[in-house]
């Protein structure tokens, strides 16, 4: 008798538990809230048949690979799980930004290094090309006038003055 | 002379620039060496023999190393493809002769994702072995750009036969009997 009150007593408290814990197990279950948008991600990957941005992308492989985008979405995945789950299917090509090793270092080191070297170059040929330029304006500034003869000065004068000058 | 520094070296970055951007060109292009080397009777080793790629649907994974004495009729397809859906019952249909006569079909999935593949694989009833090529490295190294592609592979691990496009009963029948009756 003892033991089937202690059973009941058991089941009882299980029940309880069960019952204060399945709303939480539920949302977490049911957590398929959309955390990332279609447009967003499209923008960022690839369709790696066509190597073009999967948001312009239309071949049947860009369909397929829209379609498994919107799957992880409607099962509330991150933009990164989603990416993450891109790259697990279609590898690393799948990546808007390729992976930055081997010959795609070129990508993110090539940029910065022709601004830095324009920067350089104008850093270095600025100054010159101010002094060259000042010692010109200089140079035409020293340069004596024309002298003009004292007849021609006399005739030039008398000239202007029957014009009105 | 030092007038002729900046624009030498202005043409010397341009000079590595277009330099830099014919290798990537290069590089991007399509490895036709397999095709000419097979139209000339000088067979390669299948490439890649030993990566091991996983098998769909099923862990573990298979190279094609391990199938070496066997002829293997490799089938590069994706489940967006039409042409590979249209291939795929003669595939399966070939894979029955082949199991006897110690050759198969080895199925490799390419820009595809795994649930659309087994899907495929379902609705299509195929029964040879297909693993999953992710990277595409694998697929790449036979100089495939596009699904599907076949090759055949003899016993000795070398192409002996390829098509860059959709397959037939025509084109298996043509090709399969020669490399079969090959000894390892």
């Amino acid at each position: 008798m003892n033991r089937r009150r202690t059973a009941a007593a058991v089941a009882a408290i299980a029940a309880i538990a069960a019952a204060a814990l399945a709303p939480a197990t539920a949302m977490a279950a049911a957590d398929t809230t959309p955390k990332a948008s279609l447009t967003d991600i499209e923008n960022d990957v690839m369709c790696v048949s066509c190597h073009e941005p999967l948001a312009v992308a239309q071949s049947p492989q860009a369909i397929a690979e829209r379609n498994y985008v919107r799957t992880l979405i409607a099962q509330g995945q991150t933009k990164a799980q989603i990416e993450q789950a891109l790259v697990g299917q279609y590898g690393p090509a799948v990546l808007g930004k390729p992976p930055a090793h081997g010959f795609n270092l070129t990508v993110y080191i090539l940029p910065p290094l022709i601004l830095i070297a324009g920067i350089g170059t104008l850093v270095l040929l600025l100054p010159k090309w101010r002094r060259r330029s000042k010692a010109n304006a200089e140079a035409r500034a020293t340069v004596p006038e024309p002298s003009i003869a004292t007849a021609d000065a006399h005739r030039l004068d008398e000239e202007l003055r029957r014009y009105g000058g | 002379m030092r007038r002729l520094v900046v624009p030498g070296l202005v043409i010397v970055a341009a000079a590595a620039l277009l330099a830099l951007l014919g290798f990537g060109v290069a590089h991007q292009g399509s490895d036709s060496s397999i095709d000419a080397a097979v139209r000339n009777g000088h067979l390669p080793m299948a490439p890649s023999a030993n990566v091991a790629l996983p098998v769909l649907g099923a862990a573990g994974t298979e190279k094609l190393a391990n199938l070496r004495g066997k002829v293997v009729v490799l089938n590069v397809f994706a489940s967006w493809c039409d042409p590979c859906k249209a291939e795929a019952p003669i595939l399966e249909q070939e894979q029955r002769t082949l199991k006897g006569q110690d050759a198969t079909i080895l199925g490799v999935t390419y820009l595809d994702n795994s649930s659309d593949s087994e899907k495929f694989v379902r609705q299509q009833h195929i029964s040879y072995p297909v693993v999953r090529d992710v990277s595409g490295n694998f697929v790449r190294s036979f100089g495939t750009t596009g699904v599907p592609e076949t090759f055949v592979i003899n016993r000795q691990g070398k192409i002996a036969a390829l098509r860059r496009f959709q397959i037939d009963s025509k084109w298996l029948s043509q090709t399969l009997p020669a490399i079969l009756a090959q000894k390892a």
